[in-house]
């Protein structure tokens, strides 16, 4: 029998030189950035598209939970720092975003800021202990903050205690909420890939690849650690600060366990350190988890049917597999 | 050479739970001079560039880097004042090209100190000056190799890689764990020019080897360790003829063999 075997040829588009980007014609530069501009201009006509509140008020969690995905992307694979503090940064971005909107009266866009970087630096403080932490210790130790800072709150009655905190400020209206969200995943999305091509970037890659040559090199890893988990839980810390000011309401269910799976569940289909997978995966995860409500309790079948397909036949990931689509040609050729 | 010792190593001990791994080693180390140290298997070798690097801390002794005391500090500060070191088993960035490797060196508080512009990454930008400096250590500059990803890299340009990151860093001490090992005699032989190299241009190094041809043609002292302990320290000729480092590498037993048959 004839035997053959597939061939992967790169697309002979040569537009980057060097770190700069030389374009000849229009065909080349519609390569580059048309996939960049569908992702845009798709984001920003979401709201547009979709029928009725409810499902504009999808779109907005979908943004939340994008942050997070990209939170986890970012510190699983381009730090190594495995995390599973989803809820965790959440649950503090949402706590103080609304202590600062009702008890010092900050209005939204004063208390989301403040929220996000406060929150990082809370979040990173708390973290610090565990950065020398690897792998999976790592990662169960992250689980375990969410659980205890929601017994903390519970046992103690403060901070609203199992009622939550009520009577927080909405945005001027759904517009600007959806906007506002569409534009910070955007942003931060690009930020992202910026950072890690940067410099700096390459120095949180090297503590994953191999923390002990960052060491050798003169630098400490604990500090890079910390500013990559400050990056990333200031990013966690925005989304729980923007969830609150859309529902009005903080409570014990910010803690909550999907914050941390969702995310990871949404990167595994997305495409594992891709940054824009995640974001895919969220925007296919969180409208699909919404549909199966009215198959009620066989909701969690139905949604881990699609999690296992994806893993069993697309294991590496929607835009792992785009990308290799995209930039090169497949053919099959005679061995 | 009487300049002052830049590295004083004094009663280093090492204990992992009843194996004592160094056991009172003391030595001074000279500006400008290439100390190799040499000794059978499990003899410390690689435990003591550990302790001096800050690798790992230890049980008790004392050492100091230019007279100041850098027992117990961490590794990242104790490499920020120059003293550097290889690894036995290369430890380079595996998913990254090799120039990349050694952008991470010079984004370090030391390389932006020593580095003027050239590593600061103001004007010149880090992967140019990498690339000079991969130059230096034996990467053809019009070649692919530089480009290449450090996991598709021969053993050979590993460990040259592994000396980069160190030069990278402007060090004032180069520990070498083992630089030769697992290189073909004629990679060898061009690695040999490149040591010499470095000694010229003023860098105090330490050299842990098996291959004791090789070394001795470029130590001025040896040192001796086994089963933890200083066995003798002096010029090649005389440590090579000493008693007890043949019966260290030898063995009793075969020693005397040795000695029947001469």
């Amino acid at each position: 029998m004839e035997q053959r075997r597939r061939e992967r040829i790169d697309r002979g588009v040569k537009v980057r030189s060097d770190g700069l980007y030389a374009l000849m014609s229009w065909r080349e530069l519609s390569y580059l950035t048309v996939p960049r501009l569908v992702l845009i201009v798709g984001m920003l006509i979401l709201p547009f598209i979709m029928p009725g509140m409810y499902w504009q008020r999808v779109i907005s969690i979908v943004c939340i939970y994008a942050l997070l995905a990209l939170s986890f992307d970012f510190l699983a694979h381009y730090v190594g720092l495995v995390s599973l503090g989803g809820a965790f940064f959440i649950g503090t971005g949402g706590y103080l975003t609304a202590i600062f909107n009702t008890s010092f009266g900050f209005p939204p866009y004063l208390s989301i800021p403040i929220a996000t970087i406060l929150g990082g630096i809370i979040c990173t403080l708390l973290l610090l202990p565990c950065l020398p932490l690897r792998g999976v210790y790592f990662a169960i130790v992250t689980l375990m903050y969410p659980l205890v800072l929601a017994r903390i709150i519970e046992a103690m009655d403060i901070l609203g205690g199992t009622d939550g905190i009520m009577g927080i400020d909405d945005f001027p209206n759904r517009w600007v909420e959806q906007y506002l969200v569409i534009a910070v995943v955007l942003l931060i999305l690009f930020g992202l890939r910026r950072l890690v091509n940067l410099d700096l970037g390459l120095v949180f890659r090297g503590v994953k690849d191999n923390d002990q040559a960052v060491r050798a090199s003169g630098m400490s890893i604990t500090n890079y650690k910390a500013l990559a988990v400050f990056i990333a839980s200031a990013m966690g810390c925005l989304g729980g600060a923007c969830l609150v000011h859309i529902y009005m309401w903080t409570g014990l269910s910010l803690f909550a366990l999907d914050f941390s799976i969702l995310p990871i569940a949404a990167t595994v289909i997305g495409g594992a350190g891709t940054l824009v997978g995640p974001v895919l995966g969220c925007l296919i995860l969180v409208p699909v988890s919404e549909l199966l409500r009215e198959f009620g309790t066989l909701r969690i079948v139905f949604y881990s049917i699609i999690l296992v397909g994806f893993i069993v036949f697309r294991s590496e990931g929607i835009m792992v597999y785009g990308q290799r689509k995209y930039h090169q040609f497949e053919r099959w050729t005679k061995v | 050479m009487n300049k002052e010792a830049i590295l004083q190593v004094r009663d280093a001990t090492k204990a992992f739970g009843g194996v004592l791994a160094l056991n009172r080693v003391s030595f001074d180390l000279y500006e400008g001079e290439i100390l190799g140290i040499i000794g059978p298997n499990g003899s410390g070798k690689t435990t003591l560039i550990n302790c001096i690097t800050g690798f790992i801390k230890m049980t008790s002794g004392k050492i100091s880097f230019r007279g100041k005391n850098i027992t117990g500090k961490p590794a990242h500060k104790i490499a920020d004042m120059g003293v550097t070191r290889t690894f036995q088993i290369m430890r380079p960035y595996y998913s990254m090209p090799a120039y990349k490797n050694l952008v991470i060196p010079l984004f370090s508080p030391r390389a932006k100190r020593t580095g003027g512009w050239r590593g600061g990454g103001k004007l010149g930008d880090r992967d140019t000056v990498s690339i000079d400096i991969l130059e230096e250590i034996g990467f053809e500059r019009d070649s692919y190799v530089p480009y290449k990803l450090a996991s598709t890299l021969p053993t050979g340009y590993l460990k040259r890689l592994e000396l980069a990151r160190c030069l990278a860093l402007k060090p004032e001490m180069i520990l070498c764990d083992e630089v030769f090992s697992g290189l073909s005699m004629s990679e060898i032989a061009s690695m040999l020019p490149l040591i010499e190299r470095l000694q010229m241009a003023g860098i105090t190094l330490i050299m842990i080897e098996h291959r004791l041809r090789e070394l001795f043609s470029v130590a001025n002292r040896v040192m001796v360790l086994n089963f933890g302990e200083k066995l003798i320290e002096g010029v090649p000729e005389e440590v090579i003829e000493d008693e007890k480092v043949k019966e260290a590498y030898f063995g009793s037993e075969e020693a005397k063999e040795v000695m029947d048959h001469a």
